[in-house]
């Protein structure tokens, strides 16, 4: 039930996704939801679906996975097509009622943003599921580094990710505990108005809060005896080194830029008859 | 209230990567008033089995009968048969959330909807079984001692009146005093008012102790079942799972080695002290 949640999983399996570093994902990662924002025509989205079609397939990730997460967000995506579709301002309208009408520029909105956000979570699930959560921040911490001028604290921001991170699944398991316990003492979370549901979710959150607090407390107290002190003189156990295989994937990243771009500049000069 | 448990299946994660096949075809029975001890290696399938038998999870295949009744066949009448069976899982206490101890008790009756009368004398009787005083019972339940948590959450799962009690390990992490209280408790909840008691647990010498019968969990299978004294004789099988007699019975098995004449069969300290009163006395005649 409540272990079904994928969104921020790892997905453990021998891929060349897998083993590239970190820091280039996080960066692909990122120039790809840019991209998703350039491309406007649907040649560009089928160019970057039969892309990202290749990368999943070569990342070895069970396709299952990927739309588990997307099941999560279906709301999203629908409300986001439907506002699109109604609210969008077009020349050609379909149909008309008070503020709400339908426009050929519409659908296609909605059509486009819909695409956009499916592309976008599956893009960057397969970031999640493809690096642990420990490469996932030190990652960050390396690329935050430089912020550290001005002030940022890029260390203990790197490290609340990854204690965040690990804790979810414990977490997780505990709220199921938790659930299971207080239903074996009769409680009942399914019928009821708002109000009774809500209250209903008290002798889970105090519990909840009460471990998290503990557990929290003992990991701070197992840093310190460990002699944790944050960022200062501390070294790492696993240093990040560019492999070829990356310098290889940042050459096609940037193709695929440039083919991006490409799509979009023809665009200007072909009349957009889609 | 018997549970009759026939070709029980459990997968976690059925179809992935984490697939795990906790039970596997298990079939069992428990009758009306047993005393059960279940015992097995960590992750052989204990806690998976009893959380199956009050419903919190749903069998792949296989079904759990309640007085030859399918438990699953109503989802509806889940609560009641949560009502019968009572399972206080490993570390109840994490599952406190009230203001004081009596309102934390009176969690599971009032769920059950019982009237006022009813819930008040549930609390108060729950409580006196687990041995927590009058005076502690507005206290908050955060205040307590862990032994005293503890006994507080064992408390409000037997203020629903099960007529099946199911204990995960209920004395783990506590000291001996916490310990022997707790199972002091049960052995009088067995006898006093004849609830049929799953007791699953770790130590060899609670369960020869307490227990009727011994249900073996390995590899997700019932892999032996029978009295104490059927099971602790079959040592080698057991140490191979990982699992252990009594310690008291190696003594035996020692002293029987250098020759003495003792029976090998003794598996609680009680049983162990008339043995050696009588060999003491045998060897210094």
């Amino acid at each position: 039930m409540i272990r079904d949640i994928t969104i921020g999983q790892y997905y453990p399996a021998e891929s060349p996704i897998h083993r590239l570093d970190a820091r280039l994902k996080i960066i692909v990662t990122f120039l790809f939801i840019v991209s998703l924002f350039i491309v406007n025509s649907i040649w560009g989205y089928i160019c970057v679906a039969l892309l990202l079609g290749m990368v999943i397939k070569a990342s070895r990730v069970p396709v299952k996975f990927m739309t588990k997460g997307l099941k999560s967000i279906l709301f999203i995506i629908i409300f986001t097509a439907i506002i699109n579709l109604f609210l969008t301002p077009g020349e050609d309208v379909l149909w008309e009622f008070g503020v709400l009408h339908i426009t050929i520029q519409g659908i296609y909105m909605a059509i486009r943003m819909c695409i956009r956000l499916v592309l976008l979570i599956v893009g960057s699930s397969l970031l999640t599921l493809t690096t642990t959560p420990i490469q996932l921040t030190d990652g960050l911490e390396y690329l935050l580094h430089p912020l550290k001028k001005i002030g940022v604290p890029a260390h203990e921001i790197a490290m609340m990710m990854t204690i965040a991170l690990r804790f979810i699944p414990t977490l997780l398991d505990e709220t199921d505990k938790i659930i299971k316990a207080q239903q074996a003492r009769g409680a009942d979370f399914d019928t009821g108005n708002m109000m009774q549901k809500a209250k209903s979710m008290i002798p889970i959150l105090v519990p909840l809060f009460i471990s998290a607090f503990r557990r929290a407390e003992e990991l701070a107290m197992a840093m310190e005896a460990r002699c944790y002190h944050g960022d200062e003189n501390r070294t790492r156990m696993n240093m990040m080194k560019m492999q070829s295989a990356d310098y290889r994937a940042m050459g096609m990243v940037v193709l695929y830029f440039i083919i991006i771009a490409g799509l979009r500049m023809a665009e200007v000069f072909v009349p957009n008859w889609i | 209230m018997s549970i009759q448990i026939n070709h029980l299946t459990h997968i976690y994660n059925p179809g992935t990567t984490f697939e795990k096949v906790a039970l596997d075809d298990v079939t069992l029975e428990i009758k009306k008033g047993e005393f059960i001890g279940l015992i097995g290696h960590t992750g052989s399938g204990k806690s998976t089995l009893i959380q199956h038998l009050n419903g919190t999870i749903s069998p792949t295949s296989g079904e759990i009968l309640l007085d030859g009744e399918n438990i699953h066949k109503d989802k509806t009448k889940l609560r009641d048969v949560r009502r019968h069976i009572g399972l206080a899982f490993q570390y109840p206490e994490y599952q406190l959330f009230e203001m004081t101890v009596y309102k934390d008790v009176a969690f599971g009756p009032t769920n059950l909807k019982l009237a006022p009368k009813q819930i008040h004398e549930n609390v108060v009787q729950a409580l006196e079984t687990v041995g927590i005083s009058e005076e502690i019972y507005q206290k908050s339940p955060f205040e307590l001692s862990g032994g005293q948590k503890r006994r507080v959450a064992i408390a409000g799962v037997l203020a629903m009146n099960p007529e099946v009690l199911i204990l995960d390990e209920p004395t783990a992490g506590l000291d001996p005093r916490g310990r022997d209280e707790i199972l002091e408790a049960i052995r009088q909840l067995h006898e006093k008012r004849g609830i049929t008691v799953i007791l699953v647990s770790h130590s060899m010498e609670d369960i020869a102790k307490l227990v009727d019968r011994i249900v073996v969990m390995h590899h997700g299978k019932a892999a032996m079942q029978g009295t104490p004294k059927e099971i602790f004789s079959h040592v080698e099988e057991l140490e191979q799972m990982g699992l252990a007699a009594p310690q008291v019975s190696y003594v035996f098995a020692e002293l029987k080695k250098r020759g003495y004449d003792v029976p090998t069969d003794i598996y609680t300290v009680e049983e162990a002290k008339k043995v050696l009163y009588e060999l003491i006395k045998q060897v210094k005649v």
